[in-house]
């Protein structure tokens, strides 16, 4: 080779693009848990993504197996543990159809009420973290000054703040609190005044409207081929919510909008969840107004322990008690998929019968698992700083995912 | 959606039906599977696939249950197929070419009851560790986990 080709061969080496593989976590702090990204980059633009699960995979459906049904009540919680009322009823739903147990309006009701501030919750832990990811720290403050309020009501219910299994199958764990509706409703009266806050800070604010127009868009046939649910199909034009299309728990009594947006960037799901906090605010509202009277618990004595009163006149109760606790109660064969709308989408618990007191098979379809299988496709081809507001956008909780 | 609009455009495909609290099931010959899945996506508006997973039936054979939660968005409608693979040959035919969301679930099905997909594009494990002896949702698999022991050495 002369001196010249060599000249030439070194220039094209040089400027030929060169890829580098680039490991975001397992512990990187927009991942929120332990979610490994792979990506190839060429310069500042991604080429390819991946994402590597499982640093979480803790065998909560293999310890299903092992569990009474009412026990696993309680696992349920640490799966999404950002909406644990919602896991909580959307397996208890899975378990009431099988026995095909009739719920009391007034249960039904506290699971509407609770679960729409679980969705809350969720959504304003969202919001507090996505927005410090970009940068706008003082959100973050503000989001969880409310959501230590909604903690403090359920512990008021169920005596936890986080882990309250208070959804139990059959209705409630415990007779709602007294003082209950004056918690609720301070609560809920102040709340949309508080989410003008937060519009305030973000909606019109130059910055995050510059990190989040434009990015992280797919289109709607790709996210749906994908697996992806909820508020991010909302945000690119799917008016679908399981809330409406298929109700649970009474929710067809209730008044409230499906938010949409066509964008579908990050920006649109911005909207479409700030939009999901007031809608929630208002079926919260209206189930604090119309709560029914009556008991919290369906008439089943197989199935729902009995009062405590009653345990120490009636015979029959202790004994009631007695065999729940020591040996469960037989669920009938037979198999259902229930999927209830978690603030990330569709959640599904497929449980298997045998006859037994204890499930054979549970599985748990988390609405994380796949929002993350369509992440790839928002970021591929964009810049290394736009994924971390893709996957904030996607609101995924590792617990879901890896289960 | 009924089992013969299946069985009359793919005759031989569905094996058994049930319907269970509302819900519907088609048992699916395990070799047409594809063929069905792409015929209720393409025919039958099942654009989304909800989710795959399996059931050990142990000790029966055939052993596994693989369980696919079909969604149709347009008719509002949800639908379960489920296919028998004996433990012999715990082999069958990959769906990621009908719904790429099947990717990852096929991979927890793999990971976690050692069923294999054919055609799958990256089947790898997804929860366990690479390494892993074993397939931890097997009911011949303990809930405690293998038992290791431990020498001086």
């Amino acid at each position: 080779m002369s001196e010249a080709d060599a000249n030439i061969a070194q220039t094209q080496a040089s400027t030929a693009p060169r890829r580098m593989t680039l490991n975001m976590g397992p512990q990187h702090p927009s991942t929120h848990g332990v979610l490994r990204m792979v990506l190839e980059l060429e310069g500042e633009t991604i080429v390819k993504a991946g994402c590597d699960v499982g640093y979480l995979h803790t065998g909560i459906e293999k310890e299903f197996e092992a569990k009474l049904y009412q026990q696993a009540v309680t696992l349920t919680d640490r799966i999404d543990y950002l909406c644990p009322l919602i896991n909580n009823l959307c397996y208890c739903l899975a378990v009431e159809k099988l026995l095909d147990l009739e719920i009391p309006p007034r249960a039904q009701w506290m699971r509407v009420m609770l679960g729409e501030l679980t969705r809350i919750n969720s959504h304003l832990v969202w919001l507090g973290t996505h927005s410090m990811d970009l940068g706008a720290m003082s959100v973050f403050l503000y989001c969880f000054r409310e959501r230590e309020q909604i903690l403090r009501i359920f512990e008021m219910f169920s005596g936890q703040r986080m882990m309250t299994s208070y959804f139990r199958i059959g209705g409630l764990a415990l007779e709602p609190p007294r003082g209950w509706q004056q918690a609720v409703g301070k609560f809920i009266d102040a709340f949309p005044s508080k989410v003008d806050e937060y519009e305030e800070l973000l909606t019109k604010n130059p910055i995050w409207m510059r990190r989040t127009q434009g990015v992280g868009c797919a289109s709607l046939d790709d996210l749906i081929a994908h697996g992806v649910t909820g508020p991010m199909l909302r945000a690119a034009g799917l008016k679908w919510d399981i809330r409406k299309s298929e109700p649970y728990s009474s929710y067809e009594k209730f008044d409230f909008e499906i938010p949409t947006r066509t964008e579908g960037d990050v920006y649109a799901r911005y909207q479409v969840r700030v939009e999901e906090l007031r809608q929630s605010a208002r079926i919260v509202k209206q189930a604090l107004d119309g709560m029914p009277e009556g008991r919290w618990v369906a008439n089943a004595p197989h199935v729902v322990l009995p009062d405590r009163e009653k345990m120490k006149t009636e015979m029959e109760a202790l004994i009631y008690h007695f065999k729940i606790v020591t040996e469960g109660f037989r669920v009938p064969e037979g198999e259902v998929y229930q999927v209830v709308e978690s603030p990330r989408g569709e959640m599904g618990y497929y449980v298997v019968s045998d006859g037994t007191a204890r499930p054979y098979r549970v599985f748990i379809h988390g609405p994380s698992f796949g929002n993350l299988q369509g992440l790839p496709k928002m970021v591929e081809g964009r810049l290394v700083a736009d994924a971390i507001a893709a996957l904030g956008s996607t609101d995924f909780v590792l617990g879901d995912v890896d289960r | 959606m009924s089992e013969n609009d299946v069985a009359a455009a793919i005759p031989g495909s569905v094996v058994g039906s049930k319907v269970h609290r509302g819900q519907t099931s088609l048992a699916i010959e395990p070799a047409r599977i594809v063929e069905v899945c792409r015929f209720l996506r393409d025919e039958q508006q099942f654009i989304r696939l909800s989710g795959v997973t399996a059931v050990d039936r142990y000790p029966l054979e055939p052993r596994f249950e693989i369980v696919y939660f079909l969604h149709s968005l347009e008719r509002n409608e949800r639908l379960r197929l489920k296919c028998l693979v004996p433990s012999g040959e715990a082999v069958l035919d990959s769906v990621t070419g009908v719904w790429p969301a099947a990717n990852w679930y096929e991979r927890e099905v793999f990971d976690l009851f050692g069923v294999v997909f054919r055609n799958h594009p990256d089947l790898r494990r997804i929860m366990m560790p690479e390494d892993w002896d074993g397939h931890p949702l097997r009911k011949d698999y303990p809930v405690t986990g293998p038992k290791y022991e431990y020498t001086q050495e």
